[in-house]
This record gives structure tokens, sequence and C-alpha cells, in this order.
């Protein structure tokens, strides 16, 4: 959008996201009944879930645990004492007419989110990480409307970032991150199409230099990643473009509709709805003691931001492998399993380069994912050790790998077997050479006398006579000796 | 003094969802204002420092395992519902505005 | 056997039955009977479970013969107000919003109660949502008061006072938020205990106000009472506000001793106005205390005076949020023909629930609402921890509280011409709630009209053992005896 990138000379655009990303609990938040995702209308209720009189709530231990997986992998302030409220609000998808959320005292405050954007580090502060429960589903049916309470009490946390975010790719940026996060966390699996991760932006502009924050608007049903920027950006050029005109910004909630690009207002937020907070007077106070808290320390891995940093420094891996590695846990791990068995300063960029072009497409052409791999890392970890020292060249090693791969068999053991170990002794190979070219004595004289092309011929001889075992390295070198150039 | 506003009784009755008769709503800002004139007197007390109370005998908030327990038949689950349209419940739709 | 069995104790109902010198079948069909014939005068029933009533009955005769365990309770007959959820068996908290609404679960104290052998005879009327004190907000009958028909039962549990008192049951469960329990047991001369807040689960409890209700027992005895408190308490885990702490053999506490026993009088309560006959019968019972060894402490609970405009935000607030619950879409009653969705929601809830639900409904919306809400809800809930500590410090001088139950004896239907009339009555009784203290009403005395008067005791959190013991002692020295309302049996 040239058009755009010209407002935004003048114009800064501040976005703010609340992002609620479904927990990957069995059971609901407040009540025992299943979570699963698209089973029969109104099968995974029962009285509490519905709201029924007499029933009362009794929240899940899983929910909590993973809450403060991610309220310690933002570095957050974790509240000792916690408690829910009830957020009053009349819809037909809020059976008991409130949720149960959090207001005053939510479980995690004040943490952050790394991003990584053109390889440096970018932070975004997080105001809140707080529980509460979700709703169930209101679809329209021509002049009536239809009511599934499955997804009512999922357990969902809201991350709520700081109106700190200034362009559009960087909340997609954000986007990505929190998703790699929460599932590098196994917290969830936050499939945006199964509407378990979603995003609302808080969108508003001023001009660049001004301190002031411009009028917001509030930006709903981005459920899709590649949705995020669009939608985003539609909205600043929309309100720019008002701003130009004379016009004023309505702070008001607009509906994203993906497939006409456009956004629709929704109400009007000049009269924000009273939602009546209080603390819930059913559920005492949540308390995160330091047992809870050693417990979850200890199950969390490095994260993501971290690891890639470790990857550049000590691996000295280029920034887009690093990024690769990263955007899955599973391969991450089998990258570090393999250097922790073959230490070595350079180990790690050439585990990087044959993990991701060989591993990655030989899974790929099968359909595999890394967590399916039937070459473990100590096993790929053998076969670089073993082109590294030399043993066998690079060549080989591609097909020993695609043995190895194939049939399970040790590394060194095919070497064995198929005897196809480099040749390394500069006598043997100059015994070689010499037969080479004396054998080929026309072609000699064509290169001495500068027809450079030839050398690849001599290098081809030399691999033939030795079934492609020759020390690629000391070949050339000993034919440019013998060649005399 | 907080004599209710006409204006106030009738939003608090839209956010409560009360459809008040023009004769309730007239009883109910009267009644209001009489029973909320009562309550002047907390206003001076100290309560500075005081904590809210939440328990007669105070207590932390029990975690229930992660075990899931049946659900209602969905039959049992919609049979109470004035209106149905299969396993679903059924309600008009909003009128302007769309949906959350 | 001779006598009706209609007017014996759950202790000797539940005796009578365990030795097979009267069939559960008997007693049942008695009471039903006696239903048939006394009830439609008393209005205390909405819904009488004859069926399952009977077929509970048979088992539990079918196992007397197998010489099978009954149960502490086996074949005594219960009635169950009617905000308590009865699964397959209409609930309608006697409101209109519920009519018509079969529960697919049964309560916590139902569940007990039927494992303890005992046998619902059926739901009992109340104020609705358990909101009032005369159960004249009951949106289907009007229960009238056994002792003088042309007065009320008390509320909001006037079916079960007036059912126990009227040999309509052997004893009955009931609610208390305010004095719900303990007032309309005063009123109609019966026992009345709500225990400490978490003692008993609130799961299968219509919600009114969510940190103040409580079940408790009616019954003619106080060791009936001890008997069905054992019965229903303990922790619930599907309460999250239930407390885990062991529950006593409660029968074991009527020791009836009272000597050395520290009987605190607080001069705030009884500086009210409160009626000559009624401080008549207060005077007496304290005097029997002290004949049997009682001392008398003078005590100061000064932040009495707070205590109902603090209940009369709290609970509403809590109402207005427990309530939101009800809008015709899964269950209860819609209204017809709305046009829109809010339409649904305004008729529905307009047209459905009574004018003191609504009035205390926009009480707590208006208490709750933001700007509001410190100076109004928070600022209440501080002053309940005021009124608790004014009980904490009492507590290190005596062992429990004496006070008058009521400021009068029961009144005439539509005497209380205002809201805030109605609300005055409860005076005695709302701190207790408030402070999440255990409280008992046993009877004391009859006024000259021949109405019953009822002292209140109050005791330490979890001490309802201490409450028991005494209450005991003041039945046994100056309760009604065989006296029975109308003088009829």
């Amino acid at each position: 959008m040239t058009d755009l990138t010209e407002m935004l000379e003048s114009w800064e655009p501040v976005i703010g996201l609340e992002v609620h990303v479904q927990l990957a609990t069995l059971s609901k938040a407040f009540s025992p009944s299943a979570v699963k995702f698209g089973a029969p209308p109104n099968s995974l209720t029962d009285p509490a879930v519905l709201g029924m009189p007499g029933t009362l709530p009794t929240f899940n231990q899983h929910a909590l645990e993973l809450a403060l997986r991610l309220g310690v992998a933002t570095e957050s302030k974790i509240r000792a004492r916690a408690r829910f409220a009830r957020k009053h609000y009349f819809y037909p998808d809020q059976p008991k007419g409130y949720q149960i959320s959090q207001y005053d005292e939510p479980l995690c405050e004040d943490g952050h989110l790394d991003l990584i954007i053109a390889g440096e580090v970018r932070r975004v502060r997080l105001q809140r990480i707080h529980l509460e429960e979700d709703a169930g589903k209101n679809t329209h049916v021509g002049a009536l409307s239809q009511v599934d309470l499955n997804r009512a009490g999922v357990p969902l946390v809201e991350v709520v970032t700081a109106p700190e975010i200034y362009s559009s790719e960087e909340a997609a940026e954000f986007m990505r991150a929190l998703h790699r996060l929460v599932r590098w966390l196994e917290i969830s699996e936050a499939d945006m199409e199964k509407g378990q991760m979603r995003c609302d932006a808080n969108v508003s502009v001023r001009r660049r230099g001004e301190d002031r924050l411009g009028t917001r608007t509030e930006l709903k049903n981005i459920n899709s990643f590649r949705f995020v920027q669009n939608a985003i950006e539609h909205e600043i050029a929309r309100q720019i473009r008002l701003l130009d005109d004379g016009q004023r910004i309505i702070q008001e909630t607009r509906l994203w509709d993906s497939e006409r690009g456009t956004s629709e207002s929704m109400r009007s937020k000049e009269t924000a709805e009273d939602y009546r907070y209080f603390p819930d007077p059913d559920l005492p106070p949540v308390v995160v003691d330091a047992p809870l808290m050693g417990t979850i320390l200890r199950s969390l891995p490095e994260l993501p931001t971290q690891r890639f940093l470790r990857y550049q420094k000590t691996h000295g891996l280029a920034a887009d492998d690093a990024r690769t590695l990263i955007s899955d846990r599973a391969l991450a791990e089998y990258f570090d399993a393999a250097v922790k068995a073959h230490p070595g300063d350079s180990s790690g960029r050439m585990i990087a380069n044959w993990l991701l072009t060989e591993l990655l497409g030989a899974l790929n052409a099968d359909a595999k994912t890394i967590e399916d791999t039937p070459m473990p890392p100590e096993r790929l970890s053998e076969l670089l050790r073993l082109v590294e020292d030399g043993t066998i060249s690079g060549k080989i090693g591609k097909e020993i790998f695609e043995e190895s791969y194939r049939t399970g068999e040790a590394p060194h053991e095919i070497v064995e077997r198929r005897g196809v170990q480099q040749i390394s002794d500069e006598a043997a190979l100059w015994e070689i050479v010499e037969q080479v070219v004396t054998a080929n004595a026309k072609q000699a004289e064509a290169y001495a006398s500068g027809k450079d092309g030839l050398f690849g011929f001599f290098v081809g001889q030399v691999m033939k006579a030795t079934n492609g075992r020759a020390n690629p390295v000391i070949t050339s070198d000993l034919l440019h000796k013998r060649l005399g150039r | 003094m907080p004599q209710l506003t006409r204006k106030e009784v009738d939003e608090i009755a839209m956010l409560a969802r009360l459809h008040l008769e023009p004769d309730e709503a007239m009883r109910m800002q009267d009644e209001l204002g009489k029973i909320l004139d009562h309550f002047l007197a907390l206003a001076t007390v100290d309560t500075d420092g005081v904590p809210a109370m939440t328990h007669a005998v105070p207590m932390d908030l029990r975690l229930r395992p992660d075990e899931v327990a049946p659900s209602l038949p969905t039959g049992e689950a919609v049979r109470a519902a004035p209106a149905r349209e299969g396993d679903l419940f059924v309600v008009p739709a909003i009128i302007g505005g769309g949906d959350k | 056997m001779s006598g009706p069995t209609e007017w014996l104790s759950v202790t000797d109902t539940a005796q009578k039955i365990a030795t097979g010198e009267v069939s559960a079948a008997r007693v049942v069909e008695n009471y039903l009977a006696r239903i048939t014939n006394v009830d439609r005068e008393l209005n205390a029933y909405l819904t009488v479970t004859s069926d399952d009533a009977r077929k509970a009955a048979a088992d539990i005769d079918r196992k007397r013969a197998a010489n099978q365990p009954l149960g502490p309770l086996g074949g005594v007959p219960i009635a169950l107000k009617d905000n308590l959820v009865t699964k397959g068996t209409a609930t309608t908290a006697g409101s209109k919003i519920l009519d018509g609404w079969i529960p697919p679960y049964d309560g916590t104290v139902v569940e007990k109660l039927r494992a303890a052998g005992a046998i619902i005879l059926g739901k009992v009327n109340c104020d609705e949502f358990a909101m009032g004190s005369s159960t004249e907000r009951s949106a289907f009958k009007k229960t009238k008061n056994p002792w003088d028909t042309t007065r009320v039962p008390g509320g909001s549990s006037g079916g079960s006072s007036a059912a126990v008192a009227a040999g309509l049951c052997a004893a009955s469960l009931g609610t208390d938020t305010g004095g719900s329990i303990r007032q309309p047991a005063a009123f109609c001369g019966v026992v009345g205990l709500k225990p400490t807040y978490g003692r008993v689960s609130r799961w299968g409890v219509v919600a009114f106000a969510s940190s103040l209700d409580q079940v408790g027992p009616l019954t003619r005895t106080v060791r009936d009472a001890a008997l069905v408190l054992e019965a229903i308490a303990g922790l619930d885990p599907r309460d999250s506000t239930s407390l885990d702490a062991p529950v006593p053999r409660y029968a074991d506490a009527i020791t009836g001793e009272v000597r050395g026993l520290r009987v605190g009088i607080p001069h705030e309560y009884f500086e009210a106005t409160i009626d000559d006959e009624i401080r008549a019968a207060i005077d007496k019972t304290k005097a029997a205390l002290v004949e049997r060894g009682a001392i008398l402490v003078d005590i100061s609970l000064p932040n009495t005076v707070h205590a109902l405009p603090a209940y009369y935000i709290v609970a509403p607030a809590e109402a207005s949020s427990n309530l939101a619950r009800y809008d015709g879409i899964r269950f209860g009653k819609a209204a017809a023909g709305a046009k829109n969705l809010l339409d649904l929601y305004m008729k529905s809830r307009g047209s459905g629930f009574g004018p003191e639900v609504k009035r205390r409904i926009m009480l707590g919306t208006y208490a709750l609402r933001s700007g509001y809400y410190d100076a109004y809800y928070k600022k209440a809930q501080q002053i309940r921890t005021l009124i608790k500590r004014d009980f904490d410090k009492a507590f290190h001088h005596v062992d429990v509280v004496l006070t008058p139950t009521t400021p009068t004896a029961a009144f005439r239907f539509g005497s209380k011409a205002t809201p805030l009339d109605m609300y005055l009555a409860d005076i005695f009784t709302l701190s207790c709630n408030l402070a999440g203290l255990p409280g008992i009403s046993v009877p004391c005395g009859l006024t000259v009209d021949g109405l019953p008067v009822g002292v209140q005791l109050m005791g330490k959190p979890l001490d309802e053992a201490t409450l028991l013991r005494t209450a005991d002692v003041i039945e046994s020295a100056v309760g009604l005896g065989n006296r029975r309302p109308g003088g009829r049996s």
C-alpha cells in the first residue's frame, strides 16, 4: 500500500493487542465437563455450564498451571493471591449472565514478549495476563440465533499488551511470537482457525512527534494470521483518511470482514458497557505459593528467544537458520541433542545445515515431521563426524545419509560395508593422479595451454578411478601440482 | 441525598434487563430512593485499612484435578428450553449491530 | 402404636421405625393424610411427592425386614424449601420465572438426606428467591401461620416453619441469608438453625446471596436439629466455599449442662424497639439459664447499627448477579412474542420476577455500577469485617451471644406497608449472616395472644455444638412443651 506508506510518513499508528488463548486442558475452567473441538451441539454441557439454578464453580488446577507457565515465560509479576471477578453482560452465549474473569487482582502483570524484527530484539510490554472462561457460540440463521454452549466454560488466558506496537507488521510479528511461545510451552494448540487463539486490536493514530494518544477503535473478528496485518492496516488507513479529511474518530468496536477486506461498525463505545465487576463470592482467592512456582519453573523449557540468541552467538548460526529452528520446539530440541553428541566449534553450523536441508527434505518427502524422524540426532551426529574427520567425503556422506535414513543402519557400519572410506593418503592419490594425467596427455596439454574447464575433467577421472573416494581437496591440490597450474 | 432520577431508574432497569411499566418505574424511583437514603450513614463509617470480608473462616481456593466428568446427555441439556431447534437453543436475533 | 405419628420428633420417628414399632409406610401415609386435611388451609406445600415418598418408605420397610442398616434418618419424612434443587421434582424457588422447571440434578443436601435414609415428602413454599420475611412474596401461595391463620409464618422459609409447626412433616430444610430460617422458626414456635457459613454445601441451593446463604434444619426439638445438621453438614468439593472441617456427632453435644456457660448480652440489641411480651419472654429465658449455672455477661457489638444497610447492599448486589441467568433461554419461562433479543430479556424478566425481586435486583445493580462500587458494595464488605471483629472480641469473654430473634411476634398479612418496614423485621438476625457465624432460634414462650416467641443464640464459627447444648436447656426450661398450634392434634 504505497498510499499507506505515504500516510505513515506523517502519521504514527499506536496499537494494543488483546489476545485470547484457549488453554489445552481436558476439562473446562470451572466445571468438569469435557473440552473438545467439533463435538455435536450442546453435548459438552452440565448444569453448571448451562448456568442452572443452584450450580457453583470449581477451578481447574491445570488451567492455573498452564497460565502460570505463560506468566513465568513472559517474566510477569505473579500475584500470590489472585481473585476471580464476575463480568456482567447479557448475551445468549453467556449462560450465567456474567463471565467469570479477573479484574482488580489478575494472575500476572507487567510481563513482556520479545520479538525478533530484522535480527534485533524488540520488547513489547504485557500489561496483564489473566484467566477467564470462554462463551458459547451464537450463530445467526435468518431472524433467529442458534446457541451452542459446548465452548462455554473453556479456560482462556487473556494477554493484554501495552499500547506499544507501532506498525501492522509488528502486530503480526507479535501474534506469531505469541503463537510460537504458547505452542512451545505446550499450553495451547493455538490454532487460529479453530478459534483457539483470537485477536482483538485497539488501534489509534497520531501525528508523528505527538505524545497524546488518538481516539482508538477496537477491531474484532480477526481470525487468522493473514488477517492481522491486513485488518490493522486497513483500520490505520481508514482513520488517517478520516482525520486528514477533518473528521473525528468515533470510539467504537468494528468487525473485520475478511471476505470483503473491510471493517464494519458494531456498536458505539461512547457509552461503554458497565460490566459491574465484583469479586466472585463463590470462589475464594487463588493462592500461588512457592512450591507451586517451583513446579512451574522446573517444568519450563528454554524459551524461543533465548534459544535464538544462543544459536546465533554460541553456534554462529545465520539468523534465518536460527529462526527456522526455533519455529518448532521439537526441531530445536533435535538440534540441541545433535550438537551435544557432536561437540565442536563449527559443528553447530554443519548440523543446522544438514538438519534443515537433508533431514527436513527427506521428512517432507515422506510427509513426516521431526517428531517421527527415523534418524535420531545421535545418528546424524555420527554421520557428520565421519564427514568432518575426513573418513568420508561430503558427497559420499549424502549417500550414506539416505541409506541410513531409509534402513536405520548406523552410518559407520554402512561405510565399512560399502568400503567407501575417503582416500586421503597423498602418496596413493599421487599415483592415481599420475596415471590419470599420463593416460590423458592430450587434455593435459590443452589444459596447460589455457583450457581451464578441463580441470573438472581430471577431477572426474580421479573420482572414477577411486569410485568417488578420493579426497576432493587433496585431489585438487595434487592435480594442480601435476598439471603445473 | 441519593434520590434517583427517572433517567437513572431507566438506566438501571436497562442494565438489569428488567422491563418496568411506567407506574412500576415511578414506584421504584420512590422506594429505591427511600432505601438508599437509609444507607447514607454507611458513608461516614471509618473503614480505612479494613479488608473486605471474604469468609467467616478464611480459606484458599481448592483446585479441582483436570479430570473429565460425564456431560449431561444433549436431550437433557436442552429439554427445559422454551425455544429450540434440534439440539440448539434458539433466540430472536438482535436488531441492528452484528455478532459479538 | 398409639398416638399420631405426625407429631413424633425426628429422633423418635427414626428410632421407632428402626425397631419396627411402626412402619415407614404408616408414617408417610399419616403425614400425607394430614397434609391433605390441613394444608389446604395452611398452604405450606407447593409440591407433594406422594408416589416417591411411598416408594422410599417401602424401600425402608424392606431394608428393615432384611435387617439392613436404614441410616441415621431412616424413614424420617422431610419437607424441602422450594429453593433446594430436586432432581425430577419441580423446583420453583417461589417464582413464576421457574414455574415448570424440572431439574436434572439433586442438590448435595438432598443427596445427603436420601443417603441418610430420609424420605422427601415434598417441596414447601417460600418468598420468591428467598427474598422476604413473610412468605407473602411467593408467586404461588399464601402460607399461613398455624398458630393464627391471619398472620404470616415468617419468611423466607415460611412453608418450612408452618409445615413443621403443624405436623405436616417431621422436619424441614430451609435456607437462611438474613434470618430466613430463624425468623420463621420464631414466628411458628419451632427450632431453626443457620450453620456457620460453609458448614453445609450450597451446591443445589438456588442462589440468592452467595456469601450469606446457608441451608439449615427447622425442627420441633433441638435434638432433632442436631441430627439433621449432622446428616447434611460436611465438605463438598462441588462447592468452593464449603469448609473442610470434621462433622462432630452434634447430638452428643446435648448434655443438658450449661454450668459456667458465659452468655453475652449485647446491649445494642436490647436498646432497639422490642415488644414488651418478647422482652418478658427473653428475660425469663435469661433467668432460667442463670438458674442452671450460666453466667450473663454484658457485651457491646458497636457495629450492629450498620448491619441493616450493609446487608441491604451486599445481599441485593449478589442477588442481582445471581439472578442474571434467568432469561427464558435455557430453562424457565420466556415471555411470548418477543420482537428481538432485548425484548426477550426485558419482558421475560420483567414479567417473570415479582416486585420485591425486581426491587432488590435494581438496588443491587445500582450498588455495583462502576463509580458506585467503592462507596456501596466494597464499603459494605468492609463493614462486615468490622461486625465480625466485634463478635471475635466478644467471644474472648463469652461462649454464646443471646438476643431476641425478632422484635415482634408474627405480624398480620399485609401489615408491612413499605419494603423498608419489612426489612426492619430482620434486624436481629442479619449480623449472624454478615459475620458468617452459626445462629439458632429456639421457642421460649407464647404471647398473651398465643403467638410463639423465639430467642436467638449466636456462636463462634463451627461451634454449633454449644448452640445446640444451650438451646436444648432453654427448650427444657421455658420451651413450649407439648403445646401445639390451635391446641389441635
